[in-house]
C-alpha cells in the first residue's frame, strides 16, 4: 500500500548541545525520509549551524542520538560507531555542500580533479572513466567541459558552488547535508543555482537537510521546515503550511518581515 | 441523503471545522474565521463557496489543502481506498493526498526560475510516475486548449501577463485527474472564450467523477458548473 511510508533514513532523538553554559541546540527531535528535503531556518545565531553539525557528524553532541539507515550495515548510531567508520560513512553515503566553497573544493586542483578525486576516495582506479564521468558532473551542473583543466580560483562564485555540488553528488550519495548553498551569491546567480539543486533533488532522490535563512530558498527546495529559535525547535511542519499560516510568535515575526519584491 | 446502501461517499466529508488566527505581532489578535462548519461533497458535484468578501472562502479552501493548519475538527479525504483526515495527517499523508488525490489551483500563479511554461504544468503528472513525454503531450493538449500560444512554452512564466499566468496555472491543476478538485477563483481575469475553457474543464472534471470545490465571484460562471452553493458566513470579530 502506497500509504505505508519508508523507513527513515535518519532518526534524531532528543539532540543537545552546549557550548559552555550556552545552549547551541536543545532537545532537537525529527526523522528524515527517503527522498525527503528538510529546510532549518531561523536567524542567526539560533542554532542551525551548530544543529547541522551534530548532524553531519562534524561535532560530537553533548547528548541524544543520531540514528542513520545504512546501505548496506542496517542502522547505525553515528556516534557510537568509530572514528574511522564514521568518515567512511561521509565519503560513501553522505555529501556537505558549504557556504562558503573554499571549504569544500581544493583550490589548487583542477576541476576535473576535484570530481574525480571523490571518486577515487571510493575506489575508482580508471583514469579515462574517471575524467569521463568528471566531465559528465561538470555538464550536469553546467560547466562546459573546456574549464575541466582549470583551477577553482579562476571560476566565479557561482561556478564554484556548481562546482561543489558535482564534487559533492558524484560519489551518489544519499544524503547531503547544505549549509545556507545560495549565500552570498548573487540573485541571478543563486536563481541558477536552486533551480539546478531542484532538479537534481528529484531526479535522483536525494535526502538533504538544507540550512538557511532566506524564507524563499526554503520555499523553493524544502517539503518540510523547522524554525529554530535559541536553539530549540519553536515550530515544525509543511513548508506551506509554516510559511502561510505560521502559529509560533517567532515565526510570525520571521514570514512578516520578509520584505516583499 | 437516501439511506440506500449503495450511496455515494463523500469524496471530502468537513466536520465541525474551526478556524481562528492568532496574531503575535499585532499584539495577540485573534480573528475567528469559521467554526463548526460541517461539509459533505461527493464525487462528481461541484460545490461553491458563496459569501461575501473577507468572509473566509479562501481560508476554507486552503483549510481543506492543509495549507492552513485548523485549530480543531476534521478534513476527511478519500485517498487510496480509506480516509485520510488532514487535519491530523502527517506531513507525508498530506504531500501523498495532494499528489494523487487533491488538486488546487490558487488565484496566483508562484513562478518558479527558469522552469519553462510546459515543465510547470506536466511537473504533477511527472512526480506520479507518468512517462516525462506522455506528461509534456498532456500539458502541450491543456495550453492548447488554454489559448496559451506556443513560442511561450519554453519561456518561464515570470514575464507573462497576468491573464496568462493565470491559465498556466490552471493547466497545471488540470493536468492530473484529481478525484477532488479545489478551485480559488478559476476564471478571474480571463477572456470570455478562455473562461468558457474554463468551465468546460470543470464540467469535464465532473463528468469523470470529480468532487469540485470552488470560489467564484462571477455569477454566470458559478451558475453554469454549480450544483449546489455552500454559505460561508462571517463569524463576528472580538479583536475589533
Amino acid at each position: 500500500m502506497t500509504m505505508t511510508p519508508p523507513a527513515p533514513l535518519l532518526r534524531v532523538e532528543g539532540l543537545t548541545h552546549y557550548y559552555g553554559s550556552r545552549l547551541g541546540c536543545g532537545d532537537v527531535s525529527f526523522d528524515l525520509y527517503p527522498g525527503e528535503v528538510l529546510g532549518i531556518v531561523g536567524e542567526s545565531g539560533s542554532g542551525k549551524s551548530t544543529l547541522l553539525s551534530c548532524l553531519s557528524a562534524r561535532q560530537e553532541p553533548g547528548g541524544g542520538r543520531v540514528l542513520y539507515q545504512s546501505r548496506h550495515d542496517g542502522e547505525i548510531d553515528l556516534y557510537s560507531v568509530s572514528e574511522p567508520r564514521r568518515r567512511l560513512l561521509m565519503r560513501t553515503e553522505w555529501g556537505i555542500v558549504h557556504q562558503n566553497p573554499r571549504d569544500g573544493l581544493r583550490m589548487t586542483v583542477s576541476a576535473g580533479a576535484n570530481i574525480g578525486e571523490r571518486l577515487m576516495a571510493v575506489g575508482a582506479r580508471h583514469y579515462g572513466e574517471i575524467r569521463d564521468q568528471a566531465i559528465d558532473w561538470l555538464g550536469r551542473v553546467e560547466i562546459s567541459d573546456d574549464r575541466t583543466d582549470d583551477l577553482p580560483r579562476t571560476f566565479s562564485g557561482g561556478m564554484q558552488q556548481r562546482l561543489q555540488i558535482a564534487r559533492n553528488l558524484v560519489t551518489q550519495p544519499r544524503l547531503v547535508f547544505m549549509d545556507e548553498p545560495t549565500g552570498g551569491l548573487d540573485v541571478s546567480v543563486q536563481a541558477r543555482l536552486l533551480d539546478l539543486l531542484r532538479g537534481l533533488v528529484s531526479s535522483l532522490g536525494l535526502s538533504v537537510i538544507i540550512v538557511t535563512h532566506d524564507l524563499a530558498v526554503a520555499r523553493l527546495l524544502a517539503h518540510r521546515l523547522m524554525v529554530m529559535k535559541e536553539g530549540r525547535v519553536v515550530e515544525s511542519g509543511l513548508t506551506d503550511q509554516v510559511l502561510d499560516d505560521p502559529h509560533h510568535p517567532y515565526t510570525q515575526l520571521l514570514v512578516s518581515s520578509v520584505l516583499q519584491v | 441523503m437516501t439511506s440506500q446502501t449503495n450511496a455515494p461517499l463523500p469524496a471530502v466529508a468537513v466536520r465541525n471545522l474551526e478556524k481562528t488566527f492568532v496574531l503575535h505581532t499585532q499584539g495577540g489578535a485573534r480573528l475567528p474565521v469559521f467554526a463548526g462548519l460541517t461539509l459533505d461533497v461527493f464525487p462528481g458535484e461541484c460545490v461553491a463557496l458563496h459569501g461575501p468578501s473577507g468572509a473566509g472562502k479562501s481560508t476554507l479552501l486552503r483549510s481543506l489543502y492543509a495549507n492552513y493548519k485548523p485549530g480543531s475538527g476534521q478534513v476527511l479525504v478519500r485517498h487510496d481506498g480509506g480516509t485520510v483526515d488532514m487535519v491530523s495527517a502527517t506531513p507525508h499523508q498530506i504531500l501523498a493526498v495532494r499528489r494523487h488525490t487533491m488538486g488546487y489551483v490558487s488565484q496566483f500563479l508562484r513562478v518558479i526560475p527558469r522552469v519553462s511554461t510546459l515543465d510547470i504544468v506536466a511537473e504533477p503528472l511527472i512526480t506520479l510516475g507518468t512517462a516525462p513525454e506522455e506528461a509534456r503531450d498532456r500539458a502541450r493538449a491543456l495550453l492548447t486548449r488554454l489559448r496559451i500560444a506556443e513560442r511561450l512554452w519554453s519561456l518561464a512564466p515570470a514575464t507573462f501577463s497576468g491573464g496568462e499566468q493565470q491559465r498556466v496555472n490552471i493547466a497545471r491543476g488540470f493536468s492530473v485527474p484529481y478525484p477532488v478538485l479545489l478551485l480559488d477563483e478559476p476564471t478571474a481575469s480571463l477572456d470570455a472564450a478562455n473562461r468558457a475553457t474554463v468551465l468546460e474543464l470543470i464540467t469535464e472534471a465532473k463528468q469523470r467523477g470529480a468532487a469540485v470545490i470552488g470560489i467564484f465571484h462571477d455569477a454566470d460562471a458559478r451558475a453554469a458548473v454549480a450544483d449546489r452553493l455552500f454559505d460561508v458566513l462571517p463569524v463576528p470579530s472580538q479583536a475589533a
